[in-house]
């Protein structure tokens, strides 16, 4: 990860080149900040002197674009309402909260102004901020160091919440959203920071909003985002092997959520399961469950399934932080429930 | 100004009571409106503090940015919201400064300079060094103040944006209007300092303390700081001495005022005090200040009747300004 951004060239010209989502998110930033002078990086540790971000994705950013990319004291209130402050006066800021749990230290800042600032001004002033922040169990990290709270989020009008599965799709979603003229919150999954995947074409931004059909399938629709696409992947495969055809969608944008790619897919198939790594209650495949059973009661064929952790904070030890998050089994179960 | 003192002279001086007037005589006739029940509104009054806006925003243009509160009306005004747009948007009016969608806790006018109010105490702060952290990567020039009061320096957004702003070197000016009052709370049954300023130690930045009701003090004092943070010298931290004459907001009777306190207060009250300060020192004819209050009577009368005039939002805006593109 400490080379992130040195193969940029030769990953572009080689199609079957594979990256880590490191590597890809470090190119969007680049990109973007090479792009348009106002884009500005900043964030706790993001700078070369201390070490280029705790994860490395904005490893060397300092050294090519200098105080453009800055570390921050701890101070997540401060530096993010200085990211909405920025953001207001037309810089294009991308403010890094190391773990999305750090979020709650700066709610104020997040959902009580960089969210409401277009409505409550009329629509004079808007927040073109992306706040990036990884997070994820299974790294042993406890209950305030993994939580998926994407929910939150999604429960405030005006922000957009975007969680790529992949290093091409994080590419093209943070282009997307740092030229998105709305503040979105970019949740990158910390254990599948350095899985390769293929790498993504410069300059191609991927749109926000637009979900992905990994898979087509007519019997049963899957949603997914980040860490539960994947895991939906091996899941939806072996059930293919007992033909069982699934369509597999990746939600990519959480929020504002594609509904139509969503629904003419749910439509077809007549069975939905959402799968997510959030807490089950009041969670996003509530949301879009009620939102399938609002508009296609009639056509379904099996009430809608949800996927998702226990509703308790992420334990430590490993035996109960497995038991918190589903298991492979769980969504197939869920799948199979559907046709029974 | 004078180049040694710092000291205004007669014309800035004579701008500042413009600027007093008009934040009076809004203030007045909030007040009397929504007593009246001609007008609801939520209003946190703002007399007794007329001085610190007016004396500061006479050094600022409004490429210049201020960041306040929602007892911020004086704020705004004395940064140049234009009084239709104000007096609309506090009525939750279309033709309001926010279309009727903020309120008199969220007046926002940028070409005013006038990017933010909110109703949340401490927040002007943070969103401040983001203003000025934009001018100091783009060289622009600009200065930010951020008004907040008392209560504020207990929040933790006071902390983080100064230590900020003093480790970024960022052009702002944290301007606290100590009105000696947190909501009910007394400044010293809450705050660990005797004086707000002491606390701009903490974060290598000069604590100016000013009696914010002395308009020739304010001035010099946010002159300095204004001049320092446009020449690339760092923040300051200014607390200005002041006193509020209303409750928190209108219609809290302020009953956990001391009486004699208060009494004290109106006693020296700064408006009138300033007017005739003016007319003691030759500055102004009475004739002159006459016109400047008649001239601003007459912005209100017309900025209350086209409030009045003014269309009710359409419900269709609670689908506009979410995101960048309507919503379903």
């Amino acid at each position: 990860m400490a080379n992130a951004a040195s193969s940029a060239g030769n990953a572009a010209a080689n199609p079957s080149a594979t990256v880590t989502t490191v590597q890809a998110l470090n190119w969007a930033l680049h990109d973007a900040l090479e792009a348009d002078p106002n884009v500005i990086v900043f964030g706790e540790d993001v700078a070369d002197a201390e070490g280029g971000g705790v994860m490395g994705v904005t490893a060397k950013l300092s050294t090519q674009f200098g105080t453009r990319v800055r570390s921050t004291p701890i101070s997540e209130m401060g530096f993010v309402g200085a990211g909405v402050g920025a953001a207001m006066a037309g810089m294009r800021p991308v403010v890094e909260i190391m773990l999305m749990n750090f979020t709650a230290v700066c709610m104020d800042m997040i959902t009580n102004h960089a969210a409401k600032l277009r409505f409550m001004s009329g629509g004079q002033t808007s927040v073109p901020l992306v706040l990036r922040m990884t997070t994820g169990s299974g790294m042993g990290a406890g209950g305030q160091h993994s939580d998926f709270l994407e929910a939150w989020f999604c429960h405030t009008a005006g922000l957009k919440v975007v969680a790529p599965s992949n290093p091409r799709d994080a590419y093209g979603l943070m282009l997307s959203a740092i030229f998105d003229n709305n503040p979105v919150i970019f949740i990158e999954h910390t254990p599948s920071y350095w899985a390769s995947g293929p790498a993504p074409v410069r300059g191609e931004r991927i749109a926000l909003s637009q979900a992905k059909i990994v898979r087509a399938g007519k019997d049963v629709t899957v949603i997914g985002y980040a860490r539960s696409l994947l895991d939906s992947v091996p899941v939806v495969e072996k059930l293919a092997g007992e033909g069982i055809d699934c369509e597999l969608i990746d939600l990519r944008t959480v929020w504002p959520p594609d509904m139509d790619t969503i629904l003419s897919s749910v439509a077809k198939t007549g069975r939905a399961v959402i799968v997510h790594e959030a807490v089950r209650s009041c969670g996003v495949g509530a949301e879009l469950s009620s939102r399938i059973h609002e508009r296609l009661w009639g056509q379904l064929k099996a009430p809608v399934q949800r996927v998702a952790a226990k509703d308790c904070p992420v334990p430590f030890s490993k035996v109960l932080e497995t038991a918190f998050l589903y298991s492979a089994a769980d969504i197939e179960a869920a799948i199979r429930k559907t046709l029974t | 100004m004078s180049p040694t003192t710092g000291a205004p002279d007669g014309a800035v001086l004579v701008e500042i009571y413009r600027r007093m007037s008009r934040i009076y005589q809004n203030d007045e006739r909030f007040r009397a409106m929504l007593k009246s029940g001609k007008l609801m509104a939520i209003y946190y009054p703002v007399r007794g503090q007329e001085v610190i806006p007016a004396a500061v925003s006479v050094s600022l243009t409004d490429r210049d940015y201020i960041t306040t509160i929602y007892r911020g009306v004086h704020d705004m005004l004395a940064k140049g919201v234009p009084s239709r747009l104000l007096w609309a948007e506090i009525a939750g009016k279309a033709g309001g400064a926010c279309k009727g969608k903020g309120g008199a806790m969220h007046i926002t006018h940028p070409p005013s300079g006038c990017m933010l109010t909110t109703g949340v105490v401490g927040a002007s702060m943070p969103i401040a060094c983001g203003l000025a952290l934009a001018s100091q990567i783009r060289g622009d020039g600009r200065v930010t103040v951020a008004y907040f009061g008392d209560g504020a320096s207990n929040i933790g957004a006071f902390h983080e944006s100064l230590n900020l702003a003093s480790v970024w070197k960022l052009p702002v000016v944290f301007v606290c209007q100590n009105n000696q009052f947190a909501e009910h709370t007394a400044y010293a049954a809450c705050t660990s300092v005797a004086r707000v300023s002491d606390r701009a130690a903490a974060y290598s930045m000069p604590g100016v303390h000013v009696d914010g009701n002395d308009p020739a003090a304010m001035y010099a004092a946010a002159r300095a700081a204004i001049e320092r943070a446009r020449s690339g010298g760092g923040p300051t931290l200014i607390e200005a001495m002041t006193f509020r004459f209303h409750g928190h907001y209108f219609g809290d009777a302020g009953h956990y005022i001391p009486k004699a306190q208060l009494e004290a207060a109106i006693a020296s009250d700064p408006y009138p005090k300033f007017r005739q300060s003016l007319l003691q020192q030759a500055l102004a004819t009475a004739g002159e200040l006459d016109a400047i209050d008649a001239q601003i009577k007459l912005e209100i009368d017309d900025a209350v009747e086209f409030a009045q005039a003014s269309p009710l939002p359409d419900v269709a805006e609670l689908r506009r300004d979410v995101y960048d593109m309507e919503i379903s």
